[in-house]
């Protein structure tokens, strides 16, 4: 039944939820209105746009494609969990600085498209980073800008791991 | 004034909340005793209503309320329209739907998805009727007609006729004739709508929480649709919206939907439109048939226009339509110095969705008409497509410059500009390089297209959609102007707080007012807080307020210059008093005023502050307490349409030239953007980055028009374009990498020279690119006079030529 609920178990930014939610509940409105972690935003609904990506036991997926209860003992992050002790993340200060922000919308789920790139390709050319975030949609940008940052955070995050 | 902050990339205040997740958008918003709203549509092009059976899903657990036809045709009434035309346009299908996606009943539940599930079960009995989609097939005669009452499917007709273009037309070397299609492309932003409505019974108050961008000329409209008076529709505009790119203009009919749900219900509720209902049945920019005639002297010199143009506009005309046919009306011409224009202009009432603004609202489809004929027309005269156009420019000496049809261009250096653009992109070299490819056989092409940018829409323009009888009748109330209000205050500690009402959707707004008071009263951006949370029962609007028309750098800056001002002579006032001397002996700067001959005689801001609020016995004789000032900024120029159709449709009118280099792939159709310059004049920038973020959003939205998106019907009028499967919007992979170049010609309208450009580059890029695709294509001897340029349009292009291939 849809309308069942179970209880699931789910860290999310480092915090331990427990929560009843119904079988067909997306974890994208699960993260939104249960956990009200208003910062993932939703955009298309069916997995194109990239708006609602979370990193989930490490690794980006669109949490609008998923149920809630799939999540059951997973870790995740959103970009509420990105700044720590008041401090802006690299890439965050590179989309600050480099004006990788217009209306804000896409912008969680390209920090978060972006952190796994950088993670698995510290260093990449504009052409790599170009393929990397072709998975988001973002309607101001034009995404020269948000070329940049990401760009600029892998400059700025290379310099501090050396 | 010192400028040390204008001009500045400063960066923007907005992001850390943005960037952190603490933005509120509106579904972020919450209510107590939240229900949720779900929208059953018509799956029918065409049909009669028979009967609406929703008692199994009111019998659905969760379910409180259904909305129907009926409640919409005793509660509501029709909106007001732009046009005398005697169609009904209600906020939901009544007796009849008109196009797939048209509201039919709303569910109203305890939670979205249990309102989604009743929405299925309610019954609704269709007599489908035959549809019309084209909106010249719409004109036939015999064609079905959408409103009975109308008797056909006119919304809209005039005739506008600038100078003498019958002897032009007579009297020219040339004369070339076009019909061009541009079709259906729409703003798309990653937010969909979002409504919350709560209804007071107590006090008759409709709250709405919404993403609404203005004009607030439709908080009106929406209030007498809902039968209730103005003041008690209140309007609470979201801290941000997720873009809108003038969509969101045209999200007023589900405001009184929902309102109207949430009256019914007596409870509130929130309706958050999902991706398919967006691209199905929110709004998009007409589909545009045109029959373009120019007519030219040998040399190139442009004598007249002739264009009869026929906008789909939908199955109603939804204000502010027909604006998409009348906002370019005062810059139809460009920038060129032709005197001479005809406009035969059809509104068609189809079977499809309602239109309405989209960035760059009407220029793009005059500008791809009128750029594509200045590329014909240099083919046939044997002239550089650069020259031609050098030839035809408003020369640097003559603004303000009144157009034909009356616009008032009040800047601009339109050689200088295209030159810098072609010396950017190395125009020489790439046509050399041009050359080589051709001998290779590749399909290199090179485009160009200028136009002028108007911004800050006069509130009368949209008048000339009917004709100058009617609007000289003295029951008519006339329309003119194009306002914008701020305040600015002074806390006793010397704090600045300014108030904005201008419902950003992404345009750094805070950041921009910051920059501008930091120059004004010589403190630091980071220290002026930008407040700008809309509420019609709280902020100083008129009905011109929002962000469209690219109009905040125009007017609302200039409304804060204005507050900024006037609170500053009340503190030289106060200082004046207190160092006892004349305001005119003081000066500004660091934290103080100071006597500009001994600037050791100096009080601090801080001081004048506390002055004003705690210190009332010390002010100059007859001040008012406090500091607070609220500046209103308005165009004088902005008149109603005169008796013979001029208007200044706009204020400022900036100006774009560009440049794209783009190869064709002969075997795909695909194309290949290798180099995209764009030259700006915007006059004076406050903040560069801001700018060329609108700049590279503007040209990749235009170039999406250009080859991707399309809004696509089938011939029932069935909608083929619901998800971002099938309408492609462009991705990193995709998008283009600009080189922007600027001039500068500032305003001489506005006190700190400041033009808009927030639409520019979307206003050119189509036929910048269709340009180039065409010059590609140029050996193959086809016409370019269609968008979008997908793979398959190009490649039928380059198949169905005669391939009598001219250089190989």
């Amino acid at each position: 039944m849809p309308d069942e609920l179970r209880t699931i178990q789910v860290t999310v930014n480092g915090t331990k939820y427990d929560r009843q939610v119904r079988c067909r509940k997306l974890l994208s409105d699960f993260i939104r209105e249960d956990l009200r972690l208003v910062g993932t935003h939703v955009g298309c609904e069916h997995g194109i746009c990239g708006a609602c990506t979370v990193l989930f036991n490490g690794q980006t997926i669109r949490s609008c494609l998923m149920f809630a209860v799939q999540a059951d003992g997973a870790e995740i992050t959103t970009v509420e969990g990105l700044a720590r002790g008041g401090q802006l993340h690299p890439l965050q200060e590179a989309f600050w600085e480099n004006h990788g922000v217009q209306c804000g919308y896409c912008t969680p789920g390209f920090l978060l498209t972006a952190l796994e790139l950088l993670q698995r390709n510290p260093n990449p050319t504009e052409e790599e980073v170009r393929i990397g975030i072709a998975g988001n949609i973002c309607r101001c940008t034009g995404y020269q800008h948000i070329i940049e940052s990401v760009l600029a955070a892998a400059a700025k995050m290379g310099a501090k791991t050396v | 004034m010192s400028k040390t902050w204008i001009g500045k990339n400063v960066k923007r205040h907005e992001d850390p909340r943005l960037l952190t997740g603490r933005g509120t958008f509106v579904d972020d918003i919450t209510l107590p005793n939240l229900y949720h709203a779900a929208i059953l549509r018509s799956p029918h092009a065409h049909a009669n209503i028979l009967a609406i059976d929703a008692s199994e899903a009111l019998k659905y657990p969760g379910v409180v309320e259904v909305v129907t036809g009926e409640d919409v045709v005793q509660k509501t009434r029709p909106f007001s329209v732009v046009v005398k035309t005697p169609f009904k346009y209600y906020c939901a299908a009544v007796k009849k739907v008109r196009y797939v996606g048209e509201p039919v009943a709303v569910v109203v539940a305890t939670d979205r998805y249990v309102a989604e599930d009743a929405a299925a079960l309610v019954r609704v009995d269709y007599e489908p009727l035959p549809p019309v989609v084209d909106p010249e097939a719409a004109l036939e005669p015999g064609a079905p007609i959408l409103h009975e009452e109308v008797g056909n499917n006119i919304s809209c007709h005039r005739l506008l006729d600038y100078g003498e273009v019958d002897r032009a037309f007579a009297e020219a070397d040339l004369v070339l004739k076009e019909r061009f299609v541009f079709p259906r492309y729409s703003s798309v932003p990653l937010e969909t709508y979002a409504v919350i409505a709560d209804y007071d019974s107590s006090s008759g108050v409709l709250t709405v929480w919404s993403n609404f961008m203005g004009p607030f000329t439709l908080h009106p409209v929406t209030a007498m649709a809902l039968n209730i008076p103005e003041n008690k529709l209140r309007f609470i505009i979201a801290k941000d919206i997720g873009g809108s790119f003038g969509i969101k203009s045209s999200i007023y009919p589900y405001i009184a939907l929902i309102g109207l749900a949430a009256m019914k219900a007596s409870r509130p509720v929130k309706w958050i439109e999902d991706r398919q209902e967006h691209l199905m049945a929110s709004s998009s920019q007409t589909d545009r048939v045109s029959y373009r005639e120019v007519a030219m002297r040998k040399d190139g010199t442009l004598l007249a226009i002739k264009t009869k143009i026929i906008d789909g506009v939908g199955a109603y005309l939804r204000a502010p339509e027909p604006a998409t046919t009348f906002r370019p009306i005062g810059n139809y011409v460009g920038p060129y110095k032709v005197k001479n224009l005809r406009v035969d202009a059809y509104d068609m009432m189809t079977n499809k969705c309602p239109t309405g603004p989209n960035r760059g609202y009407g220029c793009h489809q005059i500008y791809f008409e009128q750029e594509r004929m200045m590329d014909m027309a240099a083919e046939k005269l044997g002239l550089d497509p650069a020259e031609i156009r050098l030839r035809n420019f408003i020369p640097a000496d003559a603004f303000p410059y009144v157009t034909p049809s009356g616009g008032i261009y009040d800047s601009g250096d339109y050689p200088k500009a295209l030159k810098l653009a072609l010396e950017m992109s190395q125009y020489e070299k790439l046509r050399e390089e041009q050359k080589k490819a051709r001998k290779e056989g590749r399909l290199f092409g090179i485009g160009i297209a200028v136009g002028v940018d108007p911004s800050v829409s006069n509130m009368g323009y949209i008048t000339v959609a009917m004709p100058a009888e009617v609007r000289s009748q003295p029951e008519y109330l006339p329309k003119s102007g194009a306002v914008e209000a701020a305040t600015v205050r002074m806390d006793p500690l010397g704090g600045v707080t300014v108030l904005m009402n201008s419902t950003p959707q992404g345009q750094g707004h805070e950041t921009v007012v910051a920059q501008i008071i930091a120059d004004e009263l010589g403190v630091s951006p980071d220290d002026v807080v930008v407040v700008d949370d809309f509420d019609t029962s709280e902020s100083p609007w008129s009905v011109s307020s929002g962000t469209y028309s690219s109009r905040f750098a125009s007017v609302g800056t200039s409304a804060v210059v204005i507050a900024a001002r006037k609170i500053k002579e009340k503190m030289f006032q106060i200082a004046a008093h207190t160092l006892k001397v004349s305001p005119q002996d003081l000066e500004l700067g660091q934290g103080k005023i100071f006597v500009r001959q001994d600037p050791k005689r100096n009080i601090s801001l801080k001081r004048v502050a506390g002055t004003a609020h705690w210190d009332l016995l010390r002010l100059p004789e007859g001040m008012e307490p406090g500091l607070e000032a609220r500046g209103v900024f308005h165009f004088p120029m902005a008149d109603a349409p005169d008796s013979k159709d001029r208007v200044n449709s706009s204020n400022t009118y900036g100006f774009m030239a560009e440049v794209a280099a783009v190869e064709v792939d002969r075997d795909s159709g695909q194309v290949k953007i290798l180099k995209y310059i764009s030259v700006h004049d915007a006059g004076t920038i406050i903040n560069p980055k801001i700018v060329e973020g609108q700049i590279y959003g503007g040209a990749l939205h235009g170039v999406a028009g250009a080859l991707f998106e399309e809004l696509v019907y089938d011939q029932e009028g069935q909608f083929l374009t619901g998800s971002f499967m099938d309408y492609l919007v462009p991705t990193a992979a995709e998008a283009p990498k600009l080189e922007i170049g600027h001039v500068c010609s500032p305003s001489p309208f506005t006190p700190l020279g400041s033009k808009g450009a927030g639409e520019s580059s979307s206003e050119t890029a189509p036929v910048l690119i269709a340009n180039a695709v065409a010059d590609a294509l140029a050996p193959l001897g086809v016409k370019v006079t269609e968008l979008p340029l997908t793979p398959k349009r190009v490649w039928a292009l380059i198949h169905d030529s005669s391939s009598t291939e001219v250089g190989r």
